[in-house]
């Protein structure tokens, strides 16, 4: 005889088989149905489970991502691809006007976003609107200043940019490979801040060239996101220019010595927005992944993406990293008043929009970093 | 009666042909023709300009990445000739048949894992924290800085080509005529001018094999120079995947590939020409 509080019986099985016979039918269909297929262009990290596996559940979708790595990237995969490709293309800021052009974008209605619970500052944000029509929708972003190991310099010798020219850090300066961060920085150390560090003439160009080969015998090497990492990681690099916290707040976690600060020069914040696909015929269903993405429950995953961090435009964003994660929301200075927060900063005109160049083509700053890594 | 055509060896020569008129001529037609095209927001498209020829051949950079190439691949290959080369002769000379066996055995297993995870192996191996400083600083040596310097870089070559110059030097010295190396003892030549007037020249083809496969695998690698030499300074395989990311300029990534291939060639063929060269 069985001691079980609970003996499974010829009877009990039958009324149990029977039972879920009867109740099966009764499963919502949604569930039973293959999952829709959304297809998005991206940054590495964003379609990752940590980012949208809640999404899926609850609307039974599959997100299927393409990664690109950079904005060229990005503009040529949408171009060698008929239109409906893609039905949600996450892109650089910088590059909306391009996609809007080029028409790979659909149109978009402001009335379905939080646009009232945006910090006023990225409510309008520069290229995303085109005379009141709405193209892409900002939904995160990240600051470029000095990256540093903090065995090697103190907070203070890393608020300006001059630190890149410290001793401490000769033959262990490294830069992350794209010459826009780069070159953004060493032009706000040479003071062009008004109205933008990428909208210089053509003697402040020349003056941020010579300026930037003066760095050449600190350089330790150029690197790519995997190499930036590394280096940063293992101590080879000591100090990075043209990163930020979104590879020194993913090495922290890993206990790292390394940090990132908003030197007294300015800081450039890379932006990241989303759109919709040109000839797509899921608006609706990416219409809703954005409105989570913009609520504080999405805001909440995408500060904490596991790919690399970011920083929130909704004030509902904010309150809720302070309350689901404080220790989070102190380090990457989601707290109004806090000394690195990103609207103090921009208020203080210390933060820049990352830009494509203004008065000079992008080739001619792509020319120069080529002939500066070979110098 | 009319004579029979010879079809078996034809036969026999077709997928070759088949292979490398698909896999190789083909893709080099198309490349050298992408050279002249045009890219126009993003796409390209074809054209007969000279710009992208004009541009990159003109420009300091190019010429830089070039040189440091050549002079990258050629230290590479003497240097894993002169060290691959006492450890073949030892396994032609010096070993039983069944070591040698077991000896080109290992120099084949490196092949079996991935030469990328090989070379991020180096990177822990060569950091200033790594293991090798820590056995240096034991002795009261170093830190010493290897990663991303021309030294980091050199390593990953030689990882890539050592294992192959020992395979392909071993063979040619292995098949070198033992009569001729005892003829040359018995009419009074010493060990040095046996080695330098017998063993290399008879096997002074396997030997130009090595150095040449050394330097052309050096030549178009990318991961040595990129992930243990830090880009610094890029060299031409890099300069390739810089243009492409920089405005999908593959047109002018195809130029710098058409002058790597003409270079291949020219080394190439000047090997051929030494390998199999009538001697005066």
């Amino acid at each position: 005889m069985s001691n079980s509080s609970f003996t499974l019986t010829r009877r009990r099985l039958l009324a149990g088989a029977a039972g879920a016979a009867l109740t099966a039918p009764m499963i919502n269909r949604a569930w039973a149905a293959d999952p829709v297929t959304i297809n998005m262009l991206a940054w590495y990290g964003h379609a990752e489970p940590d980012m949208v596996s809640e999404f899926e559940a609850e609307n039974n979708v599959k997100f299927v991502p393409k990664y690109y790595a950079g904005g060229d990237n990005m503009l040529a995969l949408i171009a060698q691809s008929p239109p409906g490709t893609y039905d949600i293309i996450l892109s650089d800021a910088e590059f909306v006007q391009q996609l809007n052009a080029a028409g790979y974008i659909e149109q978009m209605d402001p009335s379905l976003f939080p646009f009232d619970d945006f910090w006023p500052e990225y409510q309008k944000f520069p290229g995303h609107w085109a005379d009141d029509e709405l193209w892409s929708v900002m939904v995160r972003f990240g600051l470029l200043g000095v990256s540093y190991n903090t065995d090697t310099l103190t907070r203070e010798e890393a608020m300006s940019y001059n630190a890149f020219w410290n001793d401490k850090v000769t033959g262990k300066l490294g830069h992350f490979d794209w010459h826009l961060p780069n070159l953004g920085q060493i032009s706000l150390l040479m003071g062009n801040n008004d109205p933008s560090p990428f909208d210089i003439d053509d003697a402040a160009w020349d003056a941020v060239q010579e300026k930037t080969l003066s760095l050449k015998p600190q350089v330790g090497g150029y690197f790519d996101y995997g190499g930036t990492f590394a280096s940063l990681k293992n101590g080879e690099m000591l100090a990075m220019a043209g990163i930020g916290d979104w590879i020194t707040g993913v090495l922290q976690k890993d206990g790292a010595p390394v940090a990132s600060v908003i030197p007294e020069e300015g800081g450039i914040q890379w932006t990241e927005s989303y759109s919709i696909g040109k000839g797509t015929d899921k608006q609706e269903i990416v219409n809703k992944f954005i409105q989570y993405m913009l609520s504080p429950r999405g805001q909440v995953r995408s500060i904490q993406m596991a790919a690399y961090p970011g920083l929130s435009p909704t004030k509902s964003g904010w309150k809720a990293i302070q309350e689901a994660n404080p220790a989070e929301a102190e380090r990457s200075g989601l707290i109004e008043g806090h000394d690195q927060s990103p609207i103090k900063l921009l208020n203080e005109k210390r933060i820049f929009f990352r830009d494509i160049p203004q008065q000079q083509s992008l080739e001619d700053w792509n020319d120069f970093w080529s002939e500066y890594k070979t110098a | 009666m009319p004579k029979r055509l010879p079809v078996y060896p034809y036969v026999w020569r077709l997928p070759l042909l088949i292979w490398q008129g698909l896999f190789f001529v083909g893709p080099l037609i198309l490349m050298v023709a992408m050279s002249f095209w045009l890219v126009r927001n993003y796409r390209m498209e074809p054209a007969f300009v000279f710009d992208n020829w004009e541009r990159m051949l003109g420009r300091d950079y190019f010429w830089n990445a070039y040189f440091i190439t050549v002079w990258r691949a050629s230290v590479a290959a003497v240097l894993a000739s002169l060290i691959a080369f006492p450890a073949s002769f030892t396994l032609a000379f010096r070993v039983s048949e069944s070591a040698r066996r077991w000896a080109i055995f290992f120099l084949i297993v490196p092949f079996f894992t991935s030469y990328l995870v090989r070379i991020y192996a180096w990177q822990v191996l060569l950091a200033e924290s790594g293991p090798i400083n820590a056995v240096l600083g034991m002795v009261g040596l170093g830190p010493f800085t290897m990663l991303n310097s021309g030294f980091g870089a050199t390593v990953g070559y030689l990882t890539l080509v050592l294992p192959l110059v020992v395979i392909l030097q071993t063979f040619s010295l292995a098949s070198v005529d033992r009569n001729l190396i005892e003829a040359a003892w018995n009419l009074g030549a010493n060990r040095r001018a046996t080695l330098f007037r017998v063993i290399i020249p008879a096997a002074k083809v396997g030997l130009i094999l090595g150095l040449v496969f050394a330097f052309i695998l050096s030549f178009g690698d990318f991961v040595s120079p990129f992930y243990l030499g830090g880009s610094k300074p890029p060299t031409l395989s890099i300069l390739i995947i810089d243009t492409t990311k920089s405005g999908q300029q593959w047109p002018r990534a195809a130029v710098v590939a058409v002058m790597m291939i003409v270079t291949l060639f020219v080394v190439a063929f000047a090997a051929v020409g030494a390998a199999y060269g009538r001697r005066k």
